[in-house]
């Protein structure tokens, strides 16, 4: 059976290298969460030669975009979206200093030996859970392009965020891992 | 002809786009249970719990399943004894998406294909309108998220290629998608019809309740087919490895050109929300 993580963010390379592919992690602190759009974003004002509105290092990005907070609560559903929209954006940030990313799905071939050079991690969340991710997240801020709406750049406060260790620091892949050891017969 | 106000076809589209997004379907419910009683990965049988937690969350907090309120899909069948008042039918459908998105704080995910600018209130939604014989107008409504359609595919391929060619698009399909549309899967599969015919009917089977028999028994047979051999992929819930990869199949078949074989799938997430009602 794997192993349970408590990750407090930021973090360095230490911190992960106890956690292999498989085990289960809960993170505290802050989280960046960015998609499709504030990605293409950071990635020009980087080749602008610009610095980026937050200081990656250390940090974690989560692929989500959530829906409104409804009265009375901090936000709304706040699942994972799909990871390899953002891998051609990756390895830029990758550069920066990020030190792990939260979503869901595979990951690209040049996205997992990036991780493997600067040392970081990605981590898979409960797809299609949105209504209980909302649960952990105590905080929201919006930090930049506020007029990407549901796409905008946040730091969520986070305490004990569910999450399984997909890729870890030395090139394993649970996805591959998982499917192997439970797939029969023929395979297309 | 039986008269049906634009204003009740307003307020149902609203009600539906709600409870689809906040409420999981009972044949959802109980393909989540019998997930958690027979799935053989530890990991897996987790995710059942937890999706079974997020779903008591949901309807508890009036929070949504996903924050991907998806795409509005609308599924009329309208009868030809019915005569709409009070406007116009699509002007009342859209409207109904329009207030359940902004009321039920659903996230809105329109936007031009280029400029990437949102429309800001989740229209325009995709509509099917079918003409039915009767007095009654059905409508269902679907918020399909954007992470399962992308992994859905349409083939044209060869008479010759057979229904073993059907079988391994459809496996190849799955494969590829992995754990990008948040497995296990519903995979809507229509074989024959046209271009356009195959991609709508794919869909369309979402709609039929899981593991209910189909109506064409050599649809029957053949989709229990399918679905043993993407359960032998060994995806699992979530990707993470498992036996439940799909919680069901479901496929259509309808004559097609004498040169084409015609065939689309559509990927569904696990939660498959939909919700139907007949005016």
């Amino acid at each position: 059976m794997s192993q349970v993580h408590h990750l407090q963010a930021p973090l360095t390379r230490a911190d992960l290298e106890p956690l292999q592919a498989g085990d289960r992690v809960l993170i505290s602190g802050p989280l960046y969460t960015a998609r499709d759009a504030a990605h293409k974003r950071l990635v020009e004002a980087l080749s602008r030669g610009e610095k980026l509105p937050v200081d990656l290092k250390g940090q974690i990005l989560y692929y989500v975009g959530p829906s409104p907070a409804p009265p009375g609560r901090v936000i709304g559903a706040a699942g994972p979206t799909t990871s390899y929209r953002m891998d051609p954006y990756t390895p830029t940030l990758l550069a920066q200093g990020l030190r792990a990313m939260i979503g869901k799905g595979r990951r690209g071939q040049e996205v997992k030996a990036a991780m493997v050079e600067y040392g970081a991690i990605y981590l898979g969340a409960y797809g299609g859970a949105g209504a209980l991710l909302s649960e952990v997240i105590k905080g929201v801020e919006i930090i930049t392009y506020e007029d990407l709406g549901p796409e905008a750049l946040r730091r969520l406060m986070v305490e004990d965020f569910p999450a399984v260790v997909v890729n870890d620091l030395y090139g394993r892949d649970l996805y591959e891992e998982g499917q192997k050891m439970y797939a029969r017969g023929r395979q297309s | 002809m039986r008269e049906i106000e634009t204003e009740k076809i307003t307020r149902t589209v609203k009600e539906l786009f709600l409870k689809a997004s906040f409420e999981l379907g009972r044949d959802v419910l109980d393909a989540f249970k019998r997930g958690l009683a027979e799935e053989e990965s530890p990991v897996g049988r987790e995710v059942f719990e937890r999706l079974l937690e997020n779903a008591e969350l949901a309807q508890k907090n009036r929070v949504p399943l996903c924050q991907d309120c998806g795409m509005a899909v609308l599924f009329v069948d309208i009868g030809t004894g019915v005569r709409i008042v009070g406007g116009d039918l699509t002007g009342a459908l859209e409207e109904g998406v329009r207030q359940a998105y902004a009321e039920g704080y659903l996230r809105k995910s329109v936007c031009h294909p280029l400029a990437r600018q949102n429309t800001g209130d989740n229209t325009p939604a995709v509509i099917h309108y079918e003409v039915t014989s009767g007095d009654k107008l059905k409508i269902a409504a679907v918020p399909k998220g954007g992470g399962a359609e992308n992994m859905s595919r349409l083939f044209m391929l060869k008479p010759a290629d057979g229904w073993a060619g059907v079988k391994e698009k459809v496996l190849l399909t799955v494969n590829e998608a992995g754990p990008n549309p948040c497995p296990p899967i519903i995979v809507g599969v229509a074989l024959g019809g046209g271009f356009e015919l195959a991609a709508r009917e794919a869909k369309k089977t979402l709609l039929r309740p899981i593991a209910s028999t189909n109506p064409d028994p050599e649809a029957d047979r053949l989709e229990k087919e399918l679905l043993a051999a993407v359960n032998d992929l060994g995806i699992g819930p979530l990707g993470l490895g498992g036996r439940f990869t799909a919680l069901d199949v479901h496929l259509k078949i309808m004559p097609c050109h004498i040169a084409s074989m015609p065939l689309a799938v559509n990927i569904q997430c696990h939660s498959s929300r939909h919700a139907e009602a007949v005016l």
